[in-house]
């Protein structure tokens, strides 16, 4: 999740995280889970499993928001989420790298 | 060159049950499943394995007794999911599903009685048998993965195959008119209707807990791509552009009459719940009707 600055509430608040657990070995390859989770956390890995597909991998500075839904939409039982100790955002969650100006116009 | 046999004795049954069975219970759903059945037959992709995961997380979420849950299939890609399924389940030849299912909860009314099954299966060879157990309101639900041909037999045309779509049987595009399930169910009697994509993972299982929960005929079409025969045939791409082309023209409505719901080749796929009404059930009005007039005191005749 980025922020464009830390929340003024951010002491109050904790947030969700997941641990991902990918079951290399019964992936299939289809890329569902790399393309829908919404928060961008995993990508295809160059290495081949067993069956001749690309499993995906948690990319390293990715942050897994435990929403469940590569659990639900994987086809071949291969991935699952755990939840983490939620925990007060701490000032390296927060990614600085858009100003409020330009997420505005990207939103046009 | 000499090829010399090697005299090596087959490994026993047992050991080759093991090493299937190696790493079940490596994912939280695993205890849903039979031992050593993952990895299943479906193609990478195929939407099926989403609808299995569906009803799994459905059974996990709405507390089912797994006991008293029990599945049967028909023929098909879909079939098999019955048999993943660490239940009772049962296997029924192609079509029959229903009435199976149908006995099952008139033989024992406690229990869940689920029915996945595909198009085909249900809509064609076994097309009566959905209208009637729909028209008396059995208490089952009926899960129909609509991938939109036969998957299993190569990719031919059944009866939910969109006008133009090619198939096996329809090389030069589909010429016959489709049924929109959503509304022959509508029509023909069910409590609660609903449609939704493989990629609307977490209304199909609420709508599952829903139907198991809710007495009376239910029914769950969920849209599952088959990138091997209709998305191949049909140059809809892989299974992730199928999915993708759900994600870009699901509608979500609940307003829209259900005859307006039809699907085509192409184009937006209404998706929602489209039928939620209360009904007395089969054994209700077999309970109230005939079990209660055959045993009420006979009048006596007065002269
Ligand atoms: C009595 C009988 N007729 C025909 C068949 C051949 N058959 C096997 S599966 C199938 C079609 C299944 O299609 P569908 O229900 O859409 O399931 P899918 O494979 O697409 O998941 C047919 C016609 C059969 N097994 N038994
Ligand atoms: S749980 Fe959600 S955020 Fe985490 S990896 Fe899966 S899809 Fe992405
Ligand atoms: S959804 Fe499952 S099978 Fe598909 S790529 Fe991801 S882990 Fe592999
Ligand atoms: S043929 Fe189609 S329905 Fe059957 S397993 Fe393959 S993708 Fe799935």
């Amino acid at each position: 999740m980025s922020y464009w600055r830390m929340p003024l509430d951010a002491v109050r608040r904790e947030i969700v995280l997941g641990k991902v657990n990918i079951i290399s070995h019964r992936c299939k390859g289809c890329r569902y889970c790399i393309e829908f989770c919404p928060s961008n956390t995993l990508a295809e890995s160059e290495d081949f499993n067993e069956k001749g597909y690309h499993p995906p991998y948690v990319k390293s500075d990715a942050k897994c928001v435990n929403c469940n839904y590569c659990e639900t939409i994987c086809p071949e039982f291969a991935i699952f989420v755990t939840e983490l100790e939620p925990r007060n955002l701490l000032p390296e969650d927060v990614v600085k790298t858009q100003s409020r100006s330009r997420r505005r116009t990207r939103r046009e | 060159m000499k090829i010399r046999f090697i005299d090596a004795e087959a490994p026993p049954a047992s050991r080759i049950f093991e090493n299937l069975a190696a790493g079940h219970g490596d994912h939280p759903l695993d205890r849903y499943l039979k031992k050593g059945r993952i990895p299943h037959i479906w193609c990478s992709g195929c939407g099926n394995g989403i609808l299995l995961a569906a009803f799994v997380k459905a059974m996990e979420k709405g507390n089912f007794d797994t006991k008293k849950t029990v599945v049967v299939s028909g023929i098909g890609c879909i079939g098999r999911a019955a048999g993943y399924l660490d239940l009772d389940t049962y296997h029924t030849t192609h079509g029959r599903a229903i009435p199976f299912a149908t006995g099952l909860k008139l033989a024992n009314p406690k229990l869940n009685v689920v029915v996945i099954s595909g198009d085909g299966d249900l809509f064609a060879i076994g097309g009566n048998h959905f209208i009637h157990a729909a028209r008396r309101n059995v208490d089952i639900t009926v899960i129909c993965s609509n991938n939109f041909n036969y998957g299993m037999t190569g990719g031919q045309g059944g009866p939910t195959t969109p006008l133009e779509s090619k198939t096996t049987t329809t090389p030069y595009g589909c010429s016959e008119h489709p049924f929109n399930l959503v509304y022959l169910a509508k029509a023909s009697g069910a409590v609660y209707v609903a449609r939704w994509t493989a990629l609307h993972t977490h209304e199909l299982r609420d709508s599952i807990i829903h139907s198991v929960n809710k007495p009376g005929f239910c029914f769950v079409e969920a849209i599952t791509p088959c990138p091997t025969a209709h998305g191949r045939r049909n140059k809809l791409g892989d299974g992730l552009s199928m999915m993708k082309s759900y994600r870009d023209n699901s509608v979500l409505t609940t307003e829209l009459d259900p005859e307006e719901t039809a699907i085509g080749l192409k184009g937006k796929i209404a998706v929602g719940e489209f039928v939620d009404i209360d009904k007395p059930t089969f054994m209700d009005m077999y309970d109230e009707c005939a079990i209660c007039r055959a045993n009420a005191p006979k009048k006596s005749k007065k002269s």
